[in-house]
């Protein structure tokens, strides 16, 4: 059975991967499995510079999900540099680095910055909902998109893939602008911008009034978002929103999606993505399946 | 290589009994392949009910034998669902998790501070207090029915607070722990924030070192998600650092903790 997988030149010994932000750089997972048996390790939003994240409550639940403010704390790039590469380069994964910026600049220096280090991939987060400025805006204009990937493409030494955010009317324009820029892969969804009102206080319960909603509850939206994308666009697709188990990742496998990521699923149990693995391995050997990539957009 | 943990666990319930308005003691069979909790941590509690994923934190209140005692009071739809838990049955359990208390130190006096459910870890903490040498009081506040009083008086001299005047002390725990003259050696706290914000002025002005148990809102429990943060003193432009709950504390320091 082949679970190998290939993202713009780069092998992933299986299409599990993390959703970036839900699984730190993989130090907080050790004691519940082996990062190993991961095809890829997508780490937290890094920036130029330490970020501090937004004020708490940052958390709040829904119904079958969940609703986050983090606001991309995160200790810089330098740190990350310096503590997580080679930490994470004791496993045999591939590495991926979600990026992060205010501005154009701010991206292309973290990428400048990891140009010559030892990592696999780099995932542009132009989709996060959750700082104020830059972030989901670039996200959800295909020339500002555009004009960032293409920025990012010419100083990263690594194959580039573009996150996109579902707060848009068209997926596919940003998909076919983002390729058209330079990009090497495309993932989504990142998450649905929501809020919850604490209806006795009639206060917002987040501190910012808004987060990214995220869960099995965005997962329909992820599917039809993936199929919509793969459509559109020639590049490897990797799918994620919601999934929980080896057959929800099969439904983005069938829809058009190379591989996969396990987001919110791994918060609420640290072994998600050895199940979500071994669900998949599962269905194959069930509906005897050969090669994954059989079923990559096989959905009639 | 760190420490293999047991992930997501069934434990089996052995009781589950109101022993207060709202409020309920769930006994747990304590399953061999989980870490031994301490004082002042938190187990993560899980609903079957799909559609409410995240978890529950609640304190560990004690551990005897292979036994778990928790308490919780019933506030939304999560511990509503434990609520009605039998006898016999499974509960889902992450954990434990967090520093806990730190006992460190030599042994003297200790205060212990609570208010609400804040009350279910000085069970644990004073069990192991009086074990290492110390004695202590516990000054604990209630709305207005209190409970744990006859576990903690096995360790403890305990001073109830109850805002309605019902039980004991009419008023604060503040306001109690100044009526009765009480100090100590060390101090430790869990309750609700702004009483945590009263405990460490209190402690501040008596100079007597305290450590603070925070609850924030949880997306995973074991340092994942940076959800769970709090504003702790840092020397830095802003002044502070986000630190989180769950991994780096629940229980901090309390001259660096900085109440909003
Ligand atoms: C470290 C820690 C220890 C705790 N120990 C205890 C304890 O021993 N006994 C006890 O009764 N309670 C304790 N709590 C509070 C307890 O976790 C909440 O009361 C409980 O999660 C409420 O769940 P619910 O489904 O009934 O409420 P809902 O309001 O329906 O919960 C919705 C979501 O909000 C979260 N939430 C709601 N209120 C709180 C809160 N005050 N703190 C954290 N998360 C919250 C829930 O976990 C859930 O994810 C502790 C909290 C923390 C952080
Ligand atoms: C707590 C939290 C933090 C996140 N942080 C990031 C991030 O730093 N960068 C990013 O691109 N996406 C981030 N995301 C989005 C996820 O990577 C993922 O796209 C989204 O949650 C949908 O997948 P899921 O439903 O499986 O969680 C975050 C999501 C959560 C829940
Ligand atoms: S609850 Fe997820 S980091 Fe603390």
């Amino acid at each position: 059975m082949k679970l190998a997988v290939n993202i713009a030149g780069v092998e992933l010994k299986n299409p599990v991967m993390t959703a970036s932000g839900t699984f730190g750089s993989g130090r907080d997972f050790e004691p519940w499995i082996d990062l190993n048996r991961l095809g890829c390790v997508v780490v937290k939003g890094v920036a130029a510079t330490p970020w501090e994240g937004n004020p708490p409550p940052r958390i709040v639940e829904t119904w079958g999900g969940m609703i986050n403010s983090v606001g991309l704390q995160n200790p810089g790039v330098e740190y990350f540099i310096a503590e997580d590469i080679p930490w994470l380069r004791q496993f045999d994964t591939r590495i991926c680095v979600n990026i992060v910026g205010r501005t154009v600049s701010e991206y292309v220096a973290v990428a400048e910055r990891l140009a010559s280090e030892d990592v696999d991939l780099l995932e542009l987060n132009i989709s996060c909902p959750n700082i104020k400025e830059g972030g989901v805006a670039f996200g959800v204009q295909a020339e500002a998109a555009a004009a960032v990937t293409s920025a990012v493409k010419k100083v990263a030494r690594q194959p580039l893939i573009v996150k996109l955010s579902p707060n848009v009317s068209d997926i596919a324009e940003i998909a076919r602008a983002v390729e058209g820029a330079g990009a090497d892969a495309i993932s989504l969804i990142n998450t649905l911008l929501g809020s919850r009102i604490d209806i006795r206080k009639r206060k917002f319960i987040l501190s910012m009034k808004h987060g990214g909603l995220s869960g099995p509850a965005i997962k329909p939206v992820a599917v039809r978002m993936v199929w919509q994308v793969a459509q559109a666009v020639k590049l490897p697709v990797i799918g994620m929103g919601g999934i929980m188990t080896g057959e929800d990742a099969i439904e983005f496998i069938l829809a058009g999606a190379t591989a996969i990521a396990v987001g919110t699923a791994s918060l609420l149990n640290p072994e998600a993505t050895m199940q979500v693995l071994e669900g998949m391995e599962r269905y194959m050997r069930e509906t005897g399946v050969e090669d994954i990539a059989e079923l990559v957009g096989s959905v009639k | 290589m760190v420490e293999r943990r047991a992930g997501r666990t069934a434990c089996k319930i052995l009781q589950n009994r109101q022993i207060a308005d709202g409020i309920f003691e769930l006994v747990l069979q304590w399953p061999k392949i989980l870490q031994r909790p301490t004082a002042g941590q938190f187990v993560n509690l899980y609903c079957t009910n799909q559609d409410r994923l995240l978890p529950r934190p609640i304190s560990v209140c004690e551990i005897d034998g292979d036994k778990l005692h928790l308490v919780y009071a019933v506030l939304g739809r999560g511990t509503a669902e434990f609520a009605t838990l039998q006898t016999g049955g499974v509960i889902d359990l992450l954990g434990p998790f967090g520093n806990g208390f730190s006992l460190a130190g030599k042994p003297g006096r200790a205060l212990l501070v609570s208010g609400g459910v804040g009350t279910p870890p000085m069970v644990e903490l004073a069990k192991q207090l009086q074990a290492r040498g110390w004695s202590m009081d516990v000054v604990c506040g209630f709305r207005s029915q209190s409970y744990l009083i006859e576990q903690l008086s096995r360790y403890a001299d305990v001073h109830i607070a109850t805002d309605s005047g019902a039980e004991g002390f009419s008023g604060n725990v503040i306001e109690l722990l100044d009526q009765e003259t009480l100090s100590g050696d060390a101090l430790f706290a869990c309750g609700p924030g702004p009483m945590l914000k009263g405990v460490q002025a209190w402690a501040k002005t008596k100079g007597i070192p305290a450590q603070l148990s925070l609850e924030e809102r949880m997306g995973c429990g074991f340092g994942a998600c940076v959800g769970c943060v709090t504003k702790i003193a840092a020397d830095n432009e802003s002044g502070f650092i986000y630190k989180k709950v769950c991994k780096d504390g629940p229980v901090f320091p309390a001259a660096e903790v900085l109440f909003q």
